[in-house]
């Protein structure tokens, strides 16, 4: 009985690493034969609108009742310390530094990455993409490479999208409803976020998620078993595997941007 | 290799891991032939075409095509060849995000730089050829079994190709559209001068079409003969398969314990 549990482990890591050498191969071959997305954008701005424009509710939606809730508990906390003057820096700054890219990864996963998934699975199961090969016309350069550059371009505007919005709710509640003063909510917010340190580097990790979920999406779909139960386990691979990795990388990359800094 | 010759198979041998598949094929197409390469379900039909197509190396042996080593050849290379072939899929692959009409202009808008109208034209000529003008405008979600095959060969023959691979083209059609498909494989070769070649089961309906027919079993070609020979064959297996026998030399039962066995009959049963 353990030599067959450790069988079966080592059997697992093993595929596990053959999985991510054949993942790194697929990213390194749909950058390689990214230029069919730059060269005909109007492929690469079709994919923007399927996966960036029509996120564009769940992002909005989420972005506005998140920065609400900032707002409700943000108050709730600062006024016992008699700093609720402070309240438009901290739903900035955790918006645009954390909650923006982070939330809006998530909801980008499980929106538009099992959208993709789905899509490219199925295309491989109705061997879609074998009469593209047959037809001459590479599917990772036609079909990959154009929604991989969308997602990427997609993602820190839906994020930017997110934070505005969550600074709106902030805004609402914060200064509407409870009546924060309305000139310090916005002077505090000005004063206090730094565009490289704050905006910047959101931006980037909103770019970083971009390339990671959306690359997760292409290769479980073009990985996946041809069958309606392949199709369905690499979607949902997809929606888990990437929020795990959004907030893994979240960590790595917040521990590098702002180490020493207050 | 003959100069009428279009697709010769030399002593292939294929196998997907360790299970094979192709054990030794030779095969030939003469030019404007209709050949059919037929067999049960998993004999390794399908494979015959993926090595024509070069989706698949073969392990020994050679494919050629218009006197090209398709095994041997480049990525380029490989995409040079294919704008030559047309290849005809079991249930259409039509693209389902675009219409009728960009499913058959995808070659013509990917591979030339015709002017919008040129395309417009050469796409209702196709899709004239097989039928269908009228329904340019329809998503494939709304098409009938038969009619998305008819879209999928005017598309096949969008770039006119030299050679037309149909895989079970008659798979799943009603008994109409079981000859239109069948009279316009036969049509279209003659009239555009294609080299054809399909994989299928379906006996009747494809040797009413074939010059040629090639009986596929264990991954070797057991029998080969024009219709007329395939139907007056006394070979056991052709025989079973033509006649649509459910016993002989492929049997009904799948290879199993005797049943004695498997339902413990004279074991003690605790």
């Amino acid at each position: 009985m353990p030599r067959r549990w450790i069988e079966g482990l080592g059997r697992r890591t093993i595929e596990g690493v053959w999985r991510i050498g054949f993942a790194a191969r697929f990213f390194g071959v749909m950058l390689l034969h990214s230029g069919t997305a730059f060269q005909r954008l109007g492929l690469t701005i079709r994919e923007m609108y399927f996966s960036g424009v029509l996120s564009l509710t769940i992002i909005l939606v989420s972005g506005l009742f998140v920065g609400m809730v900032l707002g409700l508990q943000g108050y709730d906390t600062l006024q016992r310390f008699g700093s609720e003057s402070a309240l438009g820096t901290l739903v900035a700054l955790s918006l645009v530094r954390e909650l923006g890219p982070v939330l809006a990864g998530l909801m980008f996963a499980s929106r538009a990455g099992s959208a993709i998934t789905a899509e490219i699975g199925l295309m491989k199961a109705t061997e879609q993409l074998s009469a593209m090969e047959m037809m001459a016309v590479d599917p990772i350069a036609r079909v990959v490479a154009p929604r991989f550059w969308a997602g990427v371009i997609s993602m820190p505007l839906l994020a930017a999208l997110f934070s505005a919005m969550g600074i709106l709710g902030g805004y609402l509640v914060g200064v509407r409803l409870i009546g924060v003063d309305e000139g310090t909510f916005w002077s505090q917010m000005q004063g206090s976020v730094d565009f490289t340190q704050d905006i910047l580097n959101g931006v980037v990790k909103s770019v970083v998620f971009g390339v990671a979920i959306t690359t997760i999406a292409l290769f479980e779909g073009y990985d996946a078993p041809p069958t309606a139960e392949g199709v369905s386990g690499a979607t949902t691979r997809t929606v888990v595997t990437s929020s795990l990795v959004v907030l893994a990388l979240d960590f790595v990359l917040t521990a590098f941007m702002f180490r020493g800094t207050n | 290799m003959q100069h009428d010759t279009l697709v010769e198979i030399r002593d292939v041998v294929f196998g997907y891991g360790a299970r094979p598949v192709l054990k030794g094929v030779n095969l030939t197409a003469r030019r404007g032939q209709v050949v059919a390469i037929m067999g049960s379900s998993g004999c390794g039909k399908t494979t015959l075409l993926r090595l024509i197509g070069g989706q698949v190396r073969p392990r020994q042996g050679s494919v050629r095509v218009a006197g090209e080593s398709v095994g041997e050849l480049d990525r380029a290379g490989l995409y040079r060849l294919r704008r030559k072939m047309g290849m005809l899929f079991q249930f259409g692959a039509l693209f389902t995000d675009m219409p009728v009409f960009d499913n058959v202009a995808f070659q013509l808008r990917e591979h030339t730089d015709l002017p919008e109208d040129v395309i417009r034209d050469l796409v209702l000529m196709k899709l004239d050829a097989v039928g269908l003008r009228g329904a340019a405008e329809l998503m494939p979600s709304e098409l009938s079994g038969g009619m998305a095959r008819r879209v999928a060969l005017a598309r096949a023959i969008a770039l006119d190709p030299m050679l037309v691979m149909y895989d079970e083209p008659f798979a799943g059609l009603d008994p109409i559209s079981l000859g239109v498909t069948g009279n316009l494989i036969r049509r279209l070769t003659d009239t555009l001068g294609l080299t054809s070649l399909l994989v299928t089961h379906d006996v009747q309906e494809s040797l009413k079409i074939v010059d040629y027919v090639y009986f596929v079993s264990d991954g070797i070609i057991v029998a080969e003969g024009t219709a007329d020979e395939i139907r007056a064959s006394t070979l056991p297996y052709v025989h079973q398969f033509v006649h649509g026998e459910s016993d002989g030399p492929v049997p009904f039962h799948y290879p199993a314990p005797t049943y004695a066995e498997d339902l413990r009959l004279g074991a003690q049963r605790a």
